[in-house]
C-alpha cells in the first residue's frame, strides 16, 4: 500500500499556537499531491481524491481557493503579520476564486460550471455566485501573477457540519484515524473563528512549462477557548495566567494514532518571538508531551502581543436615512510602520504601498468621482497618493463594481481615511429576499501590502522537508480582509402596502376627485355655453350623437334646457337618500350579524 | 317625483357630484356632525385600544432561562462600590472615574475607547428644520475647558459576522456621580459581564458610558454623530498645545494602549439594530419596584412597538416590574373624564360590542390620561429622552427608568433590584439578538393608552379626518354662495359673472400675505437670539410688538391697495370669500400637519377647526340680536382667545401641570425648546396656526 503510493504523496499536520487573549489558535494543515501523468485523469487515485482530480481536469483549473468561515478573525489581537493570518484569515461566509487555463472567452463559463460543481460537492449554495452579479475579475490587486481570475464570495452563508463532512471525505483517513480525528464536532463549531480552506494548485515543471502535479492543501484554522472554571470570573486588577490545556481539553478527544497513510504526521507548537523572549526571561515554562496528548501548563502570567500588518484597516458605514449613504475605509498606522519610519531615517523617503480591491453589489450605486482621501486628518488631492487605479462601474443587474487601489504612502503617516459616496438603488420585486430583511452585504475589502512579506523564519532547519513549515516560511504579501458591511436597503413589506396603497388611494381619488370637479366646474357657465350652441345649432353632429346615443338608452331626447339650478339642491330626490339609507342599512345588518 | 320632473330635465350629474352637492348644501349640519362625531371619536380612543402582542415570531421574549447570576451581581456590586468610592476619595479628577470604568470593561475583553466631544448646544437655524445637525459645524463657543469624554466598550459577537449591533447606553456625570447612575452603571455592567461570555451572541453589544455633564442627549447625539457621520478632519481649534485637558485625554488613551490594544481611534461595530437606554430614577416609588418607558423620539417618531412589547412582557411576567407609561396626572383626578368614563360604562353594552375585552371607568381615565401625554409629548415633538438621538438614524430606541421602591440610600435589597433590572435587560438583548431582520413587523404608528394597550394608526385618524372633513365642504359651500348670491342683486351680466369668479382672488392674496407675515415672526427669534444678554420676558414682549409692527408693515405694504380696491362692490361677500380661502388654507396646513407630526396637526384641529367654521362677523350677529346669533358671537369671542397661540399654550400648561406659576417668559422658553430641538410643532404654530387665528380675527371684526 505504501509502496504504491510512492509518487501519491499525503501529510497531515496540525500547529497549535497560544494566542495573547488566552486563546488557542489550531491549524490543521493537510496537504495531498499527486502526479500528473498524461492519463492520471482516467485512472483511480489512491490517495488523491477523485472528485477534485475530476474538477481539475473538467474545467481546466490552474489554481483555485475555496474558504468556508465563520466568525472574524482578531486582527488585532491574533496578529496579522505571520502567514497563518495572511492566508488563512477569511471574511465571513464562503470566498472562492479561481484561474482557468481557458480562452478568455470561456472562463466565465467554466466559472459558472465551477461553482454548480462545488456547490454540489460541499452542500452549499456556492452556486448562488454563478450569476454575474456576485462574481468579478479583479486584475492586479488580488493575486495578481496568475492570469485570467475570477473572484466571488457569498458573506451570507451559513458554515455548518454539512459543509465539513464532505471536506474531510478528501482526506485518505477521513476523521477516523490521524490527526483529523480531533475534529469534534461541537468543539470546532463552538470556537470563536473556524475557517475550512481548500487550495488547489498546479505547480508548473520550471523545465519546459507544464504541469507537473496537483498539490491540493486543506487546512481548517480554529481559534478556541479552553474552558477552565477556574479561570473565568476574572478579577479586575490582577494580570491574568494563560489557561493551561491539553489537546483532549480543547478538543474533547484524542489522538488515536496517525493515519497510516500519511507520508508525515507532526504537531507543531508555535511561539512568537515576542512571547520566547518573555519565556526566556521568565526561563520556567512547561511543557507536557504525553503520549498523543500534547498540553501547555502556565505558571506564570505572561503578556505579549502578536504582530500586526503595517496598517489596521478598518471599514465602515456613514450616513443615515435609505437614500444614500457612504463607505469608509480608515488605514491606522500600527507599531511595525513606526518601526520602519524609525529604520528608514536615514534615507530619504520612505514609501509604503497599500493595495485596495473593493467590490460593491450593483444596488448600492457607488459613484466613484466622490473619492476622497484624507492622510492624517487632512484632505488630500487623490493623485498625489493613487499610484494606479482601476475602476469597473456597476451595471444594474448584470456586473458588481470593482474598484482597484494601488496607494503610496509616505511611512511616517498616522492615519489615512478612504470614503466614496453611494446611492442605494430599487431592487425589483423579485430579486429582494422572501420575507422582509435584515439588509444586504457588501463583501469585505481586500487590503494587501505587496512590499510586505509574511514569511517566518526559524531558528533551526531541521525539518525542512515539512510541507507546513515550508508554507510558512514562503514569502507572501500581507493580505488583511475588512469588516462585511450591513446596508439596510428600503425594504417594501409587500403584502401590508397593497392595503393601504389601495385604500388610501381610492379615498383620495374619490376625495380629491370630486372636489376638483365640484370646485372646477362651473355648471352654470357649461349650462349657458350649451344653450348658446343650441340656439345656433352649430354642432350638428355632436346633436346626432347624443340623438342617437339617448335612443339606444331608450329614452326621449331632451334638448330643453333647465335653467340653472340654484345651491339648495334639488337634484337629490328623497327617492335617491330612501335609497343610500336602505343600502348602508343592509350593510350595517348584515356588518352586524356576520360577527 | 315632483321636483325629480324638473331635474331630469337638466343633464343628469354623476352621483358622486350630486352627492357632493349635497353635503355642500347642508355643510352647516355636516360639520356640526362631523366635529363632534371627531370629539367623540377621540374620546373613545381609549376603549377601541387593543391589547399590544409580539408581532415578530423571532423574537421569542422570555423563552430562555436567565442566565445573569448572583454572581455578576455582586461584581457590579464591586464595581458600584468602586465607583462611589472614587467620589468620596479627595481629590480625584473625574477623569479617574472614566478610567476606572475603562478599566472595568476592559477586564472583560470588550474594546474599549474614549470618545471626546464637545457638546453641541442646540442654536436655531431657520434652514436645519428637518435636517440632522452637520458634523462639520463646531459651536464656536467650543473651548478647550468644555468637553465631555463618552466611555464605550464593544464585545464582539464571538461566532457573528459583526454587521449589526445592540448599543446600551448608560447616562452618567462624572462630576458628581449620583447613587442612581451608579445603579443603572452597575446593571449595565452585570448585564455586559454576563454578555462577555455567553455563547449565544449573534450582534455585537456596544455600551456606551454617555458623559452627561452637558446633558444627556447632547452626549449621545455627539457619540452617533461620530459614528454615523464622522468628520475626519482635524479640528483647528482643538489643538492639544493649547489645551491642557487635552493631554489628560491623551493620557487615557495612553493608558489603554499600553494595555496591548493596538487601535486607538474610534471603533465602530456594524449596523445599530436597537439601543436601549438605562437610568435609575433616585427617589422611591411608595408602591413597588417600577418601570418607566419613554419611547418618543423627535417630530412624535416612535421606536417599533415590539421594541416596547418586549420590555412590557418581560417587566411584567418575568421580572414582576410594574410598568408605567408617562401619564398626564392631572387628568386622573378631573372630573370631567370619570364622568364621561361613567358613561361610557354605562354605555358599556354598546362599548363591548365595539370592542369585547372592555372595562371599567377607572381604566378609561387612566387610558385617557395616558392618551393624553402620549398625544401631548409626540405633538410637542421634543425627544423625551437620550433615545430621541437614536431615531435621527433610523435607529429604535427607548429609555427605560427603573424606579426603586425604597429610596437608594437606605435601599437593603441593592442585589435584587440589580437582578431584576439585569435579567430584563439580558432578555430584551437576547429577544432582539435573536432578530434575523430589522425590526419591522408591528407598528411605527400608534398612541399608547397603557403599556399594554395601543390604538393603531387607523384607528386614530378616524377622529382627525372626522374633524378636518368639514373644511373642505364649508369652504366649498362658502364660495358657492359668495359667487351664487350677488349674481341676483346685479344684473346678470356676464363680464360680471367672470369677474366674480375671480373674486376669491383678492381674499386669496389676503391670506398669503397673512400667511407670509407668519413665517416673518416665526424667523423672527433667530433674529433676537443674536440680541445679547435678554432675559425670556424681554425677549417675549420684544418678539410680540416686533410681530404685531411687521403685520402692520406688511398690511401697509402689501395689503391696503388690494383691499381698498376690492371693498366697493361686495363688500358685503367679501368675508365669506376671505373665511373660504381662510379654511382651505387651514386644511391644506392641517393635513400636511398630519403626515409629519400626526399628534400636533390632531391638537391643532381641536383648536383652530372650531374658530374656522363658526367665524363671522360680530358686527352681522350683533345686528341681528337673536339669541342664537348673540350665543355664536360670544363663542367666536372666547374661541378666537382660546386659539392664540400663547393663550392656547397657558391653558394646555395648566390643564395637563398646573395654573401655579406661569409667566409670560414661559412661552417664550417653551418655543425656544421647540425650535432647538427642531420640532416641526414650531413651525405649524408660526406658519398654519397662527395666521389661520389671525385671518378668524380679521374676519371677526370684519367690517359690514
Amino acid at each position: 500500500m505504501l509502496a504504491a503510493s510512492a509518487e501519491e504523496e499525503f501529510s497531515e499536520e496540525l500547529l497549535l499556537k497560544p494566542l495573547p487573549d488566552r486563546k488557542i489558535l489550531a491549524h490543521f494543515h493537510f496537504r495531498n499531491e499527486a502526479p500528473l501523468a498524461a492519463d492520471s485523469f482516467a485512472r483511480h487515485h489512491h490517495l488523491f481524491p477523485k472528485s477534485i482530480s475530476q474538477l481539475v481536469q473538467k474545467f481546466h483549473i490552474k489554481a483555485m481557493e475555496l474558504s468556508f468561515t465563520q466568525g472574524r478573525w482578531n486582527y488585532e489581537r491574533w496578529g496579522g503579520f505571520d502567514p497563518i493570518s495572511s492566508h488563512n484569515a477569511k471574511p465571513p461566509g464562503v470566498e472562492l476564486w479561481a484561474v482557468f487555463d481557458v480562452p478568455q472567452h470561456q472562463v466565465d463559463a467554466s466559472w459558472k460550471n465551477l461553482t454548480h460543481s462545488l456547490s454540489g460537492l460541499f452542500c452549499a449554495s456556492i452556486n448562488f455566485l454563478e450569476s454575474s452579479t456576485s462574481y468579478s475579475a479583479p486584475e492586479w490587486a488580488f493575486q495578481s501573477a496568475l492570469g485570467s481570475l475570477r473572484y466571488g464570495t457569498l458573506p451570507r452563508e451559513a458554515v455548518c457540519t454539512e459543509n465539513l463532512t464532505p471536506w474531510l471525505k478528501l482526506l485518505p483517513c477521513r476523521d477516523k484515524a490521524g490527526l483529523s480525528s480531533l475534529m469534534d464536532r461541537p468543539s470546532i463549531y463552538r470556537s470563536f473563528y473556524h475557517s475550512q480552506r481548500l487550495h488547489l494548485i498546479m505547480p508548473t515543471a520550471v523545465s519546459d512549462g507544464s504541469k507537473s502535479g496537483i498539490i491540493l492543501e486543506q487546512t481548517l484554522t480554529v481559534v478556541l477557548q479552553p474552558n477552565n472554571q477556574k479561570a473565568s470570573m476574572n478579577h479586575v486588577g490582577e494580570t491574568k495566567i494563560q489557561p493551561s490545556w491539553s489537546l483532549s481539553s480543547i478538543f474533547g478527544r484524542k489522538i488515536s494514532g496517525r493515519c497510516v497513510l500519511a507520508k508525515l504526521s507532526n504537531i507543531y507548537l508555535h511561539f512568537e518571538r515576542g512571547l520566547v523572549t518573555q519565556l526566556d526571561n521568565l526561563q520556567k515554562k512547561s511543557s507536557k508531551f504525553a503520549a498523543n496528548d500534547t498540553g501547555l501548563t502556565w505558571k506564570h502570567p505572561v503578556v505579549w502581543s502578536s504582530s500586526h500588518a503595517p496598517l489596521y484597516a478598518s471599514r465602515f458605514l456613514m450616513g443615515s436615512g435609505n437614500e444614500r449613504g457612504a463607505i469608509a475605509i480608515s488605514l491606522k498606522s500600527t507599531e511595525m510602520t513606526k518601526g520602519l519610519v524609525s529604520a528608514n531615517n536615514v534615507e530619504e523617503r520612505c514609501k509604503l504601498q497599500v493595495n485596495v480591491l473593493q467590490i460593491v453589489p450593483w444596488y448600492v450605486k457607488v459613484y466613484y468621482h466622490t473619492l476622497q482621501l484624507l492622510v492624517d486628518e487632512r484632505p488630500q488631492v487623490l493623485a498625489d497618493f493613487v499610484e494606479r487605479m482601476r475602476v469597473s462601474p456597476s451595471e444594474d443587474k448584470v456586473s458588481p463594481g470593482v474598484m482597484e487601489l494601488v496607494l503610496q504612502f509616505p511611512c511616517e503617516m498616522k492615519s489615512a481615511v478612504l470614503s466614496i459616496e453611494f446611492d442605494k438603488g430599487f431592487l425589483h420585486i423579485d430579486e429582494y429576499p422572501p420575507d422582509a430583511n435584515q439588509g444586504f452585504d457588501i463583501p469585505s475589502a481586500i487590503i494587501s501590502f505587496p512590499d510586505f512579506h509574511a514569511g517566518l523564519q526559524f531558528c533551526e532547519k531541521s525539518q525542512s522537508k515539512s510541507p507546513l513549515l515550508s508554507k510558512l516560511q514562503e514569502r507572501s504579501p500581507v493580505l488583511s480582509y475588512t469588516e462585511v458591511l450591513l446596508v439596510p436597503l428600503t425594504t417594501p413589506d409587500f403584502s401590508m402596502p397593497y392595503n393601504v396603497i389601495t385604500i388610501t388611494c381610492t379615498v383620495f381619488a374619490l376625495y380629491f376627485g370630486s372636489l376638483l370637479n365640484v370646485l372646477r366646474r362651473r355648471v352654470g357657465e357649461e349650462e349657458r355655453l350649451l344653450k348658446n350652441k343650441d340656439a345656433k345649432k352649430a354642432v350638428f353632429l355632436r346633436r346626432m350623437l347624443n340623438k342617437l346615443s339617448a335612443k339606444l338608452r331608450g329614452r326621449p331626447s331632451e334638448s330643453t334646457p333647465s335653467p340653472p339650478s340654484s345651491s339648495s339642491s334639488p337634484f337629490v330626490s328623497p327617492k335617491l337618500i330612501l335609497r343610500v339609507l336602505m343600502v348602508a342599512g343592509i350593510a350595517v345588518a348584515w356588518q352586524y350579524y356576520s360577527q | 317625483m315632483g321636483a325629480n320632473e324638473n331635474n331630469s330635465a337638466k343633464p343628469r350629474a354623476r352621483p358622486i357630484v350630486r352627492l357632493g352637492i349635497f353635503l355642500i348644501s347642508h355643510s352647516n349640519i355636516v360639520s356640526v356632525v362631523c366635529f363632534t362625531a371627531g370629539v367623540v371619536a377621540l374620546l373613545l380612543l381609549p376603549i377601541l385600544a387593543k391589547n399590544t402582542y409580539i408581532s415578530e415570531n423571532a423574537l421569542m421574549p422570555g423563552s430562555a432561562n436567565n442566565m445573569l447570576s448572583t454572581h455578576h451581581v455582586s461584581d457590579a456590586n464591586k464595581f458600584i462600590k468602586d465607583l462611589t468610592d472614587l467620589e468620596f476619595r479627595s481629590g480625584s479628577s473625574p477623569i479617574e472615574s472614566q478610567k476606572l470604568i475603562a478599566h472595568y470593561m476592559s477586564a472583560l475583553d470588550a474594546e474599549v475607547t474614549f470618545h471626546k466631544f464637545y457638546p453641541q448646544f442646540n442654536h436655531f437655524h431657520p434652514l436645519h428644520f428637518f435636517t440632522s445637525p452637520d458634523s462639520d459645524i463646531i459651536s464656536e463657543n467650543a473651548t478647550c475647558s468644555s468637553f465631555g469624554i463618552n466611555t464605550f466598550g464593544i464585545i464582539r459577537a464571538p461566532r457573528g459576522d459583526g454587521k449589526e449591533a445592540i448599543v446600551l447606553v448608560t447616562p452618567y456625570n462624572p462630576n458628581k456621580v449620583g447613587l442612581g447612575e451608579a445603579l443603572s452603571l452597575g446593571i449595565a455592567y452585570s448585564v455586559f459581564s454576563l454578555l462577555s461570555h455567553v455563547t449565544w451572541l449573534a450582534k455585537d453589544i456596544v455600551w456606551l458610558v454617555a458623559d452627561s455633564q452637558y446633558g444627556e442627549y447632547s452626549a449621545v447625539a455627539a457619540w452617533l454623530r461620530e459614528y454615523q457621520a464622522p468628520a475626519f478632519r482635524r479640528v483647528d481649534i482643538v489643538n492639544s498645545e493649547t489645551c491642557n485637558e487635552s493631554s489628560t485625554f491623551n493620557e487615557l488613551g495612553q493608558d489603554l494602549y499600553l494595555d496591548g490594544k493596538l487601535y486607538g481611534g474610534f471603533r465602530r461595530a456594524g449596523t445599530m439594530a436597537a439601543a436601549l437606554v438605562i437610568k435609575v430614577a433616585e427617589q422611591g416609588n411608595q408602591y413597588e419596584d417600577s418601570l418607566n418607558i419613554y419611547a418618543e423620539a423627535s417630530n412624535g417618531q416612535m421606536p417599533n412597538l415590539d421594541l416596547i412589547n418586549i420590555v412590557n412582557y418581560l417587566a411584567v411576567h418575568k421580572q414582576g416590574l410594574r410598568i408605567k407609561v408617562k401619564k398626564m396626572w392631572s387628568l386622573l383626578g378631573s372630573k370631567w373624564l370619570n364622568t364621561l368614563g361613567v358613561i361610557f360604562e354605562s354605555l358599556g353594552r354598546i362599548a363591548r360590542s365595539l370592542n369585547p375585552q372592555w372595562n371599567p371607568a377607572t381604566e378609561y381615565v387612566e387610558g385617557a390620561a395616558t392618551l393624553a401625554s402620549s398625544l401631548y409629548y409626540q405633538g410637542l415633538g421634543v425627544p423625551t429622552g437620550p433615545h430621541g438621538a437614536f431615531r435621527d438614524y433610523q435607529v429604535d430606541a427607548i429609555t427605560l427608568e427603573i424606579s426603586p421602591k425604597v429610596s437608594l440610600t437606605k435601599m437593603i435589597r441593592r442585589n435584587e433590584f440589580i437582578l431584576r433590572g439585569g435579567r430584563l435587560i439580558e432578555g430584551v438583548i437576547r429577544s432582539i439578538n435573536n432578530l434575523l431582520e430589522k425590526f419591522h413587523q408591528s407598528f411605527f404608528l400608534y398612541l399608547l393608552t397603557s403599556p399594554s394597550k395601543f390604538v393603531s394608526v387607523g384607528v386614530y385618524m378616524i377622529s382627525f379626518a372626522l374633524l378636518v372633513a368639514p373644511l373642505p365642504i364649508v369652504a366649498a359651500y362658502l364660495h358657492s354662495n359668495a359667487s351664487n348670491s350677488t349674481p341676483q342683486n346685479t344684473s346678470a351680466l356676464e363680464v360680471d359673472a367672470s369677474h366674480k369668479s375671480w373674486k376669491w382672488l383678492n381674499s386669496a392674496r389676503k391670506v398669503l400675505v397673512i400667511h407670509l407675515w407668519g413665517v416673518v415672526v416665526s424667523l423672527l427669534p433667530f433674529f433676537l437670539c443674536q440680541v445679547p444678554n435678554t432675559t425670556p420676558t424681554t425677549n417675549f414682549i420684544l418678539w410680540g410688538s416686533l410681530s404685531a409692527s411687521s403685520l402692520l408693515i406688511l398690511y401697509l405694504i402689501l395689503g391696503s391697495p388690494i383691499f381698498e380696491a376690492a371693498v366697493s362692490l361686495h363688500e358685503k361677500n367679501k368675508w365669506a370669500s376671505l373665511k373660504s380661502v381662510t379654511i382651505s388654507t387651514a386644511f391644506i396646513g392641517l393635513s400636511l400637519m398630519s403626515v409629519i407630526n400626526f399628534a400636533t396637526a390632531e391638537i391643532g384641529a381641536l383648536l383652530i377647526v372650531p374658530i374656522c367654521l363658526l367665524a363671522r362677523p360680530l358686527k352681522l350677529d350683533t345686528q341681528a340680536r337673536s339669541w342664537r346669533t348673540l350665543l355664536r358671537a360670544s363663542c367666536n369671542l372666547a374661541l378666537g382667545f382660546i386659539g392664540f397661540p400663547p393663550v392656547a399654550f397657558v391653558l394646555l400648561k395648566g390643564a395637563f401641570e398646573d395654573f401655579y406659576g406661569i409667566n409670560v417668559s414661559d412661552y417664550w422658553n417653551w418655543l425656544e425648546s421647540l425650535w432647538a430641538w427642531n420640532s416641526a410643532t414650531y413651525l405649524y404654530i408660526g406658519v398654519v396656526h397662527l395666521p389661520c387665528w389671525a385671518l378668524c380675527i380679521n374676519i371677526l371684526f370684519h367690517p359690514c
